[in-house]
């Protein structure tokens, strides 16, 4: 192969020198400008990715069905909640915990419920077909805070855990709201203790 | 000397950090190598058959009937199951044992899917279980590269349990 070299030549020199010398360095520039955009495009995104799958991401909550918890105003405003996805990698969750997970119903939709109970838990359902439920294992009865305005398990029954999104842990949005969700179990929702009560229906 | 073990140190932890989070889009995302095991397949993958699956038609809706698949397990989500597709959302698909002469039918509830192994008799499916969401498809198994004599894309199910609509 022969040396090119880009050494001052004769012919080159004038306005045609500047102009030649000019595209050398917008190739250069652009070529590093590209560069760094790839390089930078190949770490960003798969980052930005897997931090929203694995670790945290943000929702805003639509509908009354968890009200008052959530979306207390109704249509006026929309509460906009962080959804801490590290939490639940090994499908840990406690009753009372508000989870989003996807809608049995519509793979596409994503559903934000309270953990009601567990894998092994009898609870007293509230207008699903049989008036006590034994959930299944890898299951959990989830329900909306709001009783009678929610499309939660007492229509769809007991939900796979592979189902489950996110804990939601803190509303973020509207300022004033900022808060940590508490967790707990709405008055008599606690799963049924004695097992005869079960075994009459 | 502390100053370049330190800049090294953390060199290695953004390469570790940024190639983790490719692999993670890669396997989430596009597909993955599968080693298979169990006999519920059978006769269309056998015990530690390795496939890969890919995953784009999963999030794009695009699983069909017949469509070998991997899903989360419905009872316990940390593993895995391999099973047939055999009806969609809205299909009529047969629940009982094909050794019964009664033959009992159902539906197949909305956002659900009806997967069998293709070895009914030793395959636990949603015979016993029932549908299963959509959403815990992970992805869909197009090839098979391994025993090398049987390379290649993968069969139909070989027991007619797909009902045609008439």
């Amino acid at each position: 192969m022969m040396p090119i070299h880009f050494t001052y030549h004769p012919c080159r020199s004038g306005l045609r020198g500047i102009f030649f010398k000019f595209k050398v360095m917008a190739h250069g520039f652009g070529r590093r400008y590209f560069k760094a955009f790839v390089s930078g495009f190949f770490v960003a995104v798969p980052v930005t990715v897997t931090f929203l799958d694995r670790v945290a991401c943000v929702a805003r909550v639509e509908g009354a069905s968890m009200q008052p918890s959530l979306n207390p105003e109704g249509r006026l405003g929309s509460d906009i909640v962080l959804l801490n996805r590290w939490r639940i990698r090994n499908y840990e969750v406690h009753r009372g915990d508000i989870v989003s997970l996807v809608s049995p119903k519509n793979p596409e939709q994503k559903i934000i419920k309270r953990v009601i109970a567990l894998e092994g838990d009898i609870i007293k359902t509230m207008g699903y077909r049989n008036k006590f439920v034994r959930i299944p294992g890898g299951h959990v009865w989830v329900e909306g805070d709001h009783h009678g305005h929610s499309f939660d398990s007492n229509s769809f029954g007991p939900v796979s855990l592979g189902l489950l999104h996110a804990h939601a842990t803190y509303i973020l949005w509207p300022p004033n709201r900022w808060q940590k969700l508490k967790s707990f179990i709405p008055p008599d929702r606690n799963p049924v203790e004695k097992e005869d009560e079960y075994l009459q229906q | 000397m502390i100053q370049g073990v330190l800049g090294k140190t953390l060199g290695f932890l953004g390469y570790t950090v940024q190639y983790g989070c490719i692999a993670h889009c890669a396997f989430e995302y596009l597909g993955e190598i599968v080693v298979c095991s169990g006999p519920s397949m059978e006769p269309t993958i056998k015990n530690y058959d390795v496939v890969i699956s890919e995953n784009l038609s999963r999030h794009f809706y695009s699983i069909q009937k017949g469509d070998i698949i991997i899903a989360k397990s419905p009872n316990d989500p940390r593993t895995n199951i391999c099973k047939r597709v055999i009806g969609l959302e809205g299909d009529k698909v047969c629940v009982s044992d094909p050794s019964h002469l009664l033959k009992k039918h159902s539906y197949v509830p909305k956002g659900h899917v009806w997967l069998e192994g293709d070895n009914l008799k030793n395959s636990t499916d949603s015979r016993s279980y029932g549908p299963v969401p959509y959403a815990l498809i992970k992805g869909r198994i197009f090839l098979k590269v391994w025993p090398l004599n049987a390379f290649g894309f993968l069969q139909a199910s070989p027991n007619g349990r797909i009902l045609r609509k008439d």
